[in-house]
């Protein structure tokens, strides 16, 4: 007989039962501390379903409160009493009544009769500790906490600035050099009675009394001074969310569990009955001699809390709203949005697509609906193509959009024409890949063959939105990337802003272009730039188009690749 | 938050109370078995009106959720609705012919029963089609999910109306009683649905879905609200404002987290179209006894006229609760 568990109770006493059987039928004797707040029949009735073992022994009751001295008060009584009364004890395991044994008593005893002077307890100093709850380190030693955290939070805040304010300090007591670490510890017999029976032991416990959280600090500092080796990690699987509560483990952690190998795991949900079953059947681990390692079990709660902190970028829904001015309402992923391009060029949309995994939709914002690429009525994640259902959230509609294609770069045209709601939303989006060639409106207006009066109050009215856009995408709240040119600009040199949205497109592929699709005929448009000039329209956005251009006349069509291969 | 509006909201909520109070004289009860419900009971409250049909397979789905009772009103059943819900053990009813609209569509009745028997319980409000998914649904029983909410002290759990619908046309394929509804209604859109804020209550609105995309999409701002509210650790003080979507005091409404991260959430699936829809949408247009007019119902029956087709190439095929977490529609939040 080697290990005694001092087990700290307050309900689901029935599997407390359970778990205190399990321990005495092999062989390690139990001290149980209950909880003084169980009514005295449960409490009774709980020592009955004890009664017929006579390595279970019941300890003096305290009043359990989170956070306070009761708790390391609890496990003192236990402790002495189990010294006291099992001489051959050389181990004690601080447990809960829900913490499970995932492998075989013998095993454990066995790992601890190989290690017989060593204290396993989780023990580092307060700067080295992530996990402080309310913000408090160090000052978990050096202030008083005269109020429950947990019922009384705004007292307990109060006074903790009030002390921060006047420069409280409370003395630590000569020796002490402050530890935390997990409560869950298995110390050996040699340790937990230095502790108990040392002669400071008054001015000790005098001092932890007022500490916060003392079970999480009053035997990690202590071991430090009186044990022969400290192997500072807790042979008790426990993991914590963000606000401090344990994390609790289900029916479907078995495998999970078992594949951790660790020794001890809390805490248990009380109606898990797989998990209690399968534990406490004694059957044989898979891995007899093995270190526990929780390094899955780590992972999944890392990503959990990682989830409830940061969630997923992009994703708006019932419980992720973030706030709009917080900053951090983005879309998924990068995207590009395209102005004048298609414009440009004949069948401009097909040939872009051409270049590997990317989705090159129309007009996403045209006043009669969604232009999807493939051309139907609804797209991924079932999104309507209807201006109604569009116009009515167009911020919502592309964040949908970016949503639900993740995996697949989107690129959309857009223009002057089209529904300007999303102006803001793509300037602030650092997503938002925005080429634009200004002016580049005019070509289908010059190409139509409509009366000149309503095509120079058409023009107008563009070159307004277009300033409009091209002033948002300028201003300082814009995060967007953006890349403008005038349409004179670009007609000069179309490759090198064609190249730049292909390399923002299919980044992986990097494709070299070495000449641009096909150009629309641009023979004739100076003069209407001239002409709409003269009629007092001026198309400044359109850069200094030179008058006399003339551009090669129109191929037949080719048949070549605009791709050279390396 | 003013403390006038806070002012103005209490006495709203106080106003729900008595409103509630005064309609307790509506309802009678036809079977109250309530001094079974133990102190730690899950509940789930109800208001329905011909169900028979689906009442089978809807509170076997409960009670293999770990449900222990349920509180239900028949509003004026023919089609034995009423003797049958008598005959179950584990539920109380009662009976009310009075106007359903002007109990405020069922939530002054619920109230009241809330108020008097979900004091201090976990209380689920669902209609008879709506099929409460959360987080872990397919492993954890309903009791998991309440006491981690105890432990993590959040008061209120959101769950989004999702509309499930079939393949084919509405009622193609008939429903049995008994029958899991889900296996005629198996699809929905995934990803078309808006949110905004609102100011006075802090709920968000959601619409979008199914119902948006083919009977509201020339007027999407009357498109029904789905976002919901339907399970609550309940307070003698607290009142369901309008439906599931609403409650008061308003911080029970904070379901989401405003700061990025996903707070945990589930899902309503909502099996609204079966064969049962035509008849019941006809009905109850003549009733009127639905929300606004009933504009939802004449949007419905005008579609219904030319057999519309929920299903498009980009509906989703249900499959469980992971699945609905990646699309992103809920989340298993810090809850591992």
């Amino acid at each position: 007989m080697s290990l005694g568990v001092v087990m700290i109770v307050h309900e689901a006493l029935h599997r407390a039962t359970q778990l205190a059987r399990h321990w005495s039928d092999h062989g390690c004797p139990v001290v149980l501390h209950v909880d003084q707040r169980v009514d005295r029949d449960t409490y009774d009735r709980f020592v009955d379903s004890l009664a017929d073992r006579d390595n279970v022994l019941f300890c003096d009751r305290h009043r359990c409160e989170w956070g306070t001295w009761s708790l390391v008060a609890a496990s003192q009584t236990a402790s002495e009493l189990m010294l006291d009364r099992f001489p051959d004890v050389q181990h004690v395991l601080l447990a809960s009544g829900s913490c499970l044994p995932l492998r075989p008593v013998a095993e454990l005893t066995t790992y601890l009769r190989d290690r017989p002077s060593t204290d396993f307890i989780e023990s580092v100093t307060t700067e080295d500790v992530p996990w402080a709850i309310g913000g408090l380190n160090t000052e978990r030693f050096t202030l008083r906490f005269p109020f429950s955290w947990k019922r009384h939070r705004r007292l307990f805040d109060g006074y903790v600035r009030l002390q921060r304010r006047v420069g409280y300090k409370r003395r630590i007591p000569l020796g002490i050099s402050p530890h935390l670490g997990s409560q869950w510890w298995c110390l050996t017999r040699h340790t937990l009675a230095a502790i108990l029976n040392d002669p400071r032991r008054a001015v000790n416990d005098a001092y932890f009394r007022r500490v916060w959280i003392p079970d999480e600090s009053y035997y990690q500092t202590l071991s430090r001074q009186h044990s022969k080796k400290i192997e500072s990690r807790s042979l008790t699987l426990s993991k914590f969310d963000y606000q401090g509560k344990p994390h609790v483990f289900y029916d479907d952690h078995l495998q999970l569990l078992r594949r951790s190998d660790c020794f001890v795991a809390r805490k248990i949900w009380p109606h898990a009955d797989r998990l209690y079953d399968s534990f406490l059947s004694d059957a044989p681990s898979l891995s007899a001699g093995a270190e526990p390692n929780p390094g899955e079990i780590d992972r999944i709660f890392a990503k959990a809390v990682d989830r409830r902190t940061k969630g997923r970028p992009g994703l708006l829904m019932q419980s992720r709203f973030p706030h709009q001015r917080w900053g951090n309402r983005v879309t998924a992923e990068p995207y590009v949005v395209l102005q004048g391009f298609s414009e440009m060029f004949r069948g401009f949309e097909p040939w872009l697509a051409s270049f590997g995994k990317v989705r090159v939709h129309g007009h996403l914002f045209a006043p009669d609906g969604a232009h999807f690429a493939g051309g139907g009525g609804e797209y991924f994640g079932a999104l309507s193509s209807s201006a109604a259902l569009r116009d009515y959230d167009g911020t919502a509609f592309l964040n949908n959009l970016i949503w639900n294609t993740r995996g697949e770069r989107q690129c959309f045209q857009f223009g002057p024409a089209d529904t300007q709601d999303i102006t803001w939303d793509i300037a602030r989006d650092a997503n938002a890949r925005i080429h634009i060639i200004s002016g580049a409106w005019a070509v289908p207006l010059f190409l139509s063959e409509g009366r000149f009066a309503d095509m120079r109050r058409t023009a107008a009215r563009l070159q307004k939105t277009e300033s409009a856009f091209l002033k948002v995408l300028l201003s300082d709240h814009c995060r967007a990337r953006v890349k403008i040119q005038t349409l004179s600009d670009f007609v000069l040199n179309p490759i090198e802003p064609l190249q730049d949205v292909l390399d923002q497109l299919a980044a992986r592929d990097r494709p070299k272009l070495s000449a641009p699709p096909e150009m629309v005929h641009l023979g004739g448009f100076g003069e209407f730039l001239q002409n709409l000039k003269n009629q007092g329209m001026h198309l400044h956005l359109a850069g200094d188009f030179p008058t006399d251009y003339a551009p090669e006349p129109a191929q037949p069509a080719r048949t070549t690749p605009y791709l050279v291969t390396k | 938050m003013g403390a006038l509006t806070s002012y103005r909201l209490r006495l709203k909520r106080k106003r729900h109370l008595i409103r509630a109070f005064r309609k307790r004289h509506e309802l009678s009860a036809v079977k109250n078995r309530t001094t079974q419900i133990a102190p730690a009971d899950i509940l789930v409250f109800t208001t329905l009106r011909n169900e028979l049909v689906r009442l089978p397979y809807f509170l076997k789905y409960y009670r293999d959720l770990g449900v222990n009772h349920f509180l239900i009103v028949d509003n004026g059943s023919d089609d034995g609705s009423r003797e049958y819900l008598a005959q179950q053990d584990d539920v109380s009813l009662w009976a009310t012919g009075a106007s359903y609209k002007r109990a405020k569509f069922g939530v002054d009745w619920l109230n009241w029963l809330q108020r008097k028997y979900g004091h201090d319980h976990w209380c689920l409000t669902v209609d008879t089609d709506e099929f409460f998914v959360y987080p872990f649904c397919d492993t954890r029983p309903l009791r998991a999910l309440t006491d981690w909410l105890d432990a993590s002290e959040i008061r209120s759990f959101g769950a989004m109306l999702m509309d499930m619908y079939p393949e084919g046309q509405i009622g193609a394929e008939p429903y049995q009683a008994g029958q899991n509804p889900l296996e005629i209604t198996r699809w929905f859109d995934s990803g078309n649905y808006t949110i905004r804020k609102n100011s006075q209550f802090r709920n968000l609105w959601i619409q979008g879905g199914v119902r948006a995309r083919v009977f509201f999409d020339d007027n999407p701002e009357r498109a029904p609200a789905l976002n919901k509210i339907p399970l609550v650790r309940w307070r003698r003080s607290y009142a369901y404002v309008s439906s599931t979507h609403t409650l008061l005091p308003r911080g029970l409404n904070l379901v989401y987290d405003e700061s990025g991260g996903e707070k945990a959430s589930g899902c309503l699936l909502h099996t609204k179209f079966l064969d049962t829809f035509e008849a019941k949408s006809k009905e109850e247009l003549q009733r009127r006894q639905h929300y606004a007019n009933s504009h939802e119902y004449r949007a419905y029956n005008t579609r219904m006229a030319d057999d519309p087709v929920l299903w498009c190439e980009w509906s989703e095929e249900y499959i469980n609760w992971r699945q609905l977490e990646v699309l992103g529609l809920m989340s298993k939040g810090n809850w591992a």
